[in-house]
């Protein structure tokens, strides 16, 4: 008790001190005594603060669990020099780009479908959203059954009106992409409901004064629905960017980033690694990819937010 | 470099981190307290139903004859997954008190000497195949009995389409070409069936090669291990070649990239392939699936270049039996009772019952039914006549993890054999370096 307080007076006295104006009651002055803040901080640096150093430490070791040599930047050379990661670098973009494209235009166009007055609206709506919250691997051995080029329904059914389908997963130069396709398929309904949230919000006023105006449908999406989903539209393309970056599950579910390795992308080629008992490479491998998401999204997410400020 | 001492507490936050996640996950690892005499042994085995159903039949006929030790029998998936499981359960403490794994390389990426009982002054140790005892051991002990037979990387072949065609076992890979090319034409099967659905499969070409890479150079393991011998030359090269050139002759079934393992021993149990490089450890799905077809399903070695040297590329059990150093005490007396009851004739014979045997037993006083699969007993001339080699893996601690990726992308035309070896050579070297290996 007596520990506790005298922290919370050191505290105080700290805050005290760093504003310029001597304010007479402490404005600053947080409303818990630093001893409430433990528990959350204990935890904290036990699971958030401590792996992340370590992680940095081991990416400079080569790990096997139960010995360690420091190397320092060897993991990260050899890392470099893998012949999977240069298609995995590619692929990994090809994948987010790809995905978070697409899925902001699919779900700007559902949202707009979806926020008007039509039949069944909350039953289409949840329909859209159904598969986001279907497992991931599930829906990936789902369609690896469904996309199967001999036995798989898809091409069973493309073969009975005469098409000869692809082999979706087995093609190395479109399995990628046959995956992309069901990742926008499972993601498009979070997108959706981004922008339905967004667009229920714009003031209806806006569009009565444009209709005086004497607006059509066309200019109503451009000028004023449009611009005022800016924010729903920069939440979609960080969150669907940042998914597609580190995405793993789904394509682990359906290729294995196979065949060979055309549809390896940076987390599979780091996941094999750890598989391989490669621990230290693995973990350089992981800093690399937090390395690589930091670099696109930060400024992008700056460049974006700014574009807002500005209007 | 770090001192040891730090180096040590390192790994051991390290590993504590990971004992908490295993912890805060709610996973408690059985530790009943073993009262009045009894001894109840958990049994970790990979979930494949024929190693489930051995491992069951072992522990049951075991607990018949100690009825103070039950041993419970508890499955992790196969693969690359499973390592996984094993090597961090293994790290953590964690490990169950009998678990079954790999010998040979796989083995020794386990750290045998920290982690897993010594049992090199075992008696029973002196009644197992010496090759074997070499694939269970380091410099400073032996570590595993064996729960199967050893086994072949063999040429499966459907012995009805042969006979139909009057074609003979080739002795070199230009006569199996020629066989494969006369079925193709003939048009009843796929030539040469490959699986690449189960990436592992695709090995087979390479791994299954090397007792002509040992009849070219006897030397080769070492100089392997040592840095010195590499897959872009020859002789170790020819595998990657020959993977190359069946495909480009268009030899595979029409599904390889997407069929798997089972589909693949169905097929050339049905005829709707021919050959099917694989392990002979297929008797077991193949008495599971297609059982009418035991005798009709032959198998013969993997050919290479030279007709001379035509042989068998031999593995040893890759069921093996270990103990983890976390089982102590009257776990570990018991552990031990199960060690030595595998290595005799009654679990020989249990095994065999349970499961179709795929080559010979390792164990002195061990021998096969006399019914077993064509497949099994089309290798007895082989290991009469010594025209055997033991397979890279028992004779060298490094395995290159991406194989089984880099021969599909060779046997699916997406990477030349030249680069496809290249690559791997570079993965060996990734490989020997974690391991520590002198000379990388």
């Amino acid at each position: 008790m007596t520990t506790a307080t005298a922290t919370g007076r050191t505290a105080t006295g700290r805050t005290a001190t760093s504003p310029p104006k001597p304010a007479k009651r402490k404005p600053m002055k947080s409303p818990y005594p630093s001893w409430f803040f433990i528990p959350a901080g204990v935890f904290y640096v036990v699971l958030f603060l401590v792996p992340t150093v370590a992680s940095f430490y081991f990416s400079l070791t080569r790990w096997t669990l139960f010995d360690v040599e420091f190397i320092g930047f060897d993991n990260f050379i050899r890392f470099f020099q893998e012949p999977q990661l240069v298609t995995g670098f590619i692929n990994t973009f090809i994948y987010a780009f790809l995905t978070s494209g697409a899925k902001v235009v699919l779900g700007l166009l559902f949202g707009v479908l979806l926020s008007s007055q039509i039949i069944g609206r909350g039953f289409l709506r949840a329909t859209i959203f159904f598969p986001v919250l279907v497992s991931t691997i599930g829906v990936g051995i789902l369609f690896k059954v469904l996309m199967d080029p001999f036995d798989g329904p898809i091409n069973e059914t493309l073969a009975a009106i005469g098409i000869q389908g692809p082999g979706w997963l087995t093609d190395p130069s479109i399995a990628l992409l046959s995956v992309a396709l069901v990742d926008i398929w499972k993601g498009v309904g979070l997108a959706t409901l981004i922008y339905i949230a967004g667009m229920v919000a714009i003031p209806q006023e806006y569009y009565e004064a444009a209709k005086v105006d004497g607006a059509g449908a066309w200019n109503n999406f451009r000028h004023i629905t449009l611009p005022l989903l800016r924010p729903a539209t920069v939440t979609v393309v960080l969150l669907s960017l940042i998914g597609g970056l580190r995405s793993f599950d789904l394509i682990w579910a359906m290729t294995g980033g196979g065949p060979g390795f055309t549809s390896d992308v940076l987390a599979s080629v780091i996941y094999k690694q750890y598989q391989a008992g490669f621990f230290g490479l693995s973990t350089a491998g992981n800093v690399v990819l937090f390395l690589v998401v930091a670099a696109i999204i930060f400024p992008l997410s700056w460049w974006l937010n700014r574009k807002e400020a500005d209007q | 470099m770090v001192p040891r001492t730090t180096r040590r507490s390192i790994v051991a936050l390290g590993a504590g981190g990971l004992a908490l996640s295993l912890a805060l996950a709610g996973c408690s690892a059985g530790d009943s307290d073993s009262d009045g005499g009894a001894v109840e042994l958990s049994f970790l085995v990979d979930n494949g139903e024929s190693t489930v159903s051995t491992a069951e039949a072992l522990a049951e006929a075991f607990t018949a004859e100690n009825p103070d030790i039950t041993i419970t029998v508890e499955t992790r998936p196969q693969g690359a997954d499973g390592d996984n499981v094993v090597k961090t359960r293994l790290a953590t403490g964690e490990m169950a008190d009998l678990f079954q794994y790999n010998s040979g390389s796989l083995l020794q990426a386990l750290n045998p000497d920290q982690t897993l009982v010594n049992i090199a002054d075992e008696p029973y140790i002196d009644k197992l195949d010496e090759n074997f005892v070499t694939s269970v051991a380091t410099d400073n002990g032996v570590y595993g009995v064996p729960m199967g037979q050893s086994m072949a990387g063999a040429m499966l072949y459907n012995k009805d389409i042969y006979a139909d065609l009057g074609l003979e076992i080739p002795e070199s890979w230009d006569e199996f070409i020629a066989n494969s090319e006369a079925i193709k034409e003939a048009g009843v099967a796929a030539p040469i069936v490959q699986t690449y659905g189960d990436t592992w499969t695709s090995q087979l070409f390479v791994l299954g090669d090397f007792n002509n890479v040992l009849a070219e150079n006897p030397d080769w393991a070492e100089e392997y291990t040592n840095n010195e011998a590499k897959y872009v030359d020859q002789p170790a090269f020819a595998g990657f070649e020959h993977l190359q050139a069946a495909y480009d002759a268009g030899l595979f079934n029409e599904d390889f990239a997407s069929a798997t393992y089972a589909d693949g021993v169905s097929m050339v149990a049905t005829g709707e392939g021919a050959h099917y490089p694989m392990l002979t450890f297929a008797a077991s799905q193949l008495a599971t699936t297609n059982p009418e077809a035991t005798d009709t399903v032959g198998s013969f070695p993997i050919p290479g270049d030279d007709a001379s040297t035509f042989g068998l590329t031999v593995w040893m059990p890759t069921y093996t039996v270990f103990v983890p150093q976390s089982t102590e005490g009257a776990k570990l007396d018991a552990a031990k009772q199960f060690l030595e009851f595998l290595t005799t004739p009654e679990a020989c014979d249990i095994q065999a019952e349970a499961n179709a045997p795929q080559g010979p037993f390792v164990v002195e006083g061990c021998s096969l039914p006399d019914d077993v699969p064509a497949m099994v007993s089309d290798l007895q001339q082989y290991f009469d006549a010594g025209q055997t080699n033991l397979a890279l893996e028992f004779l060298s601690p490094i395995k290159g993890p991406a194989l089984e990726q880099i021969t599909v992308a060779v046997g699916s035309g997406i990477t030349s054999a030249a680069d496809g070896a290249a690559q791997y050579d570079e993965d060996v070297k990734k490989q020997a370096q974690q391991l520590g290996i002198e000379g990388w």
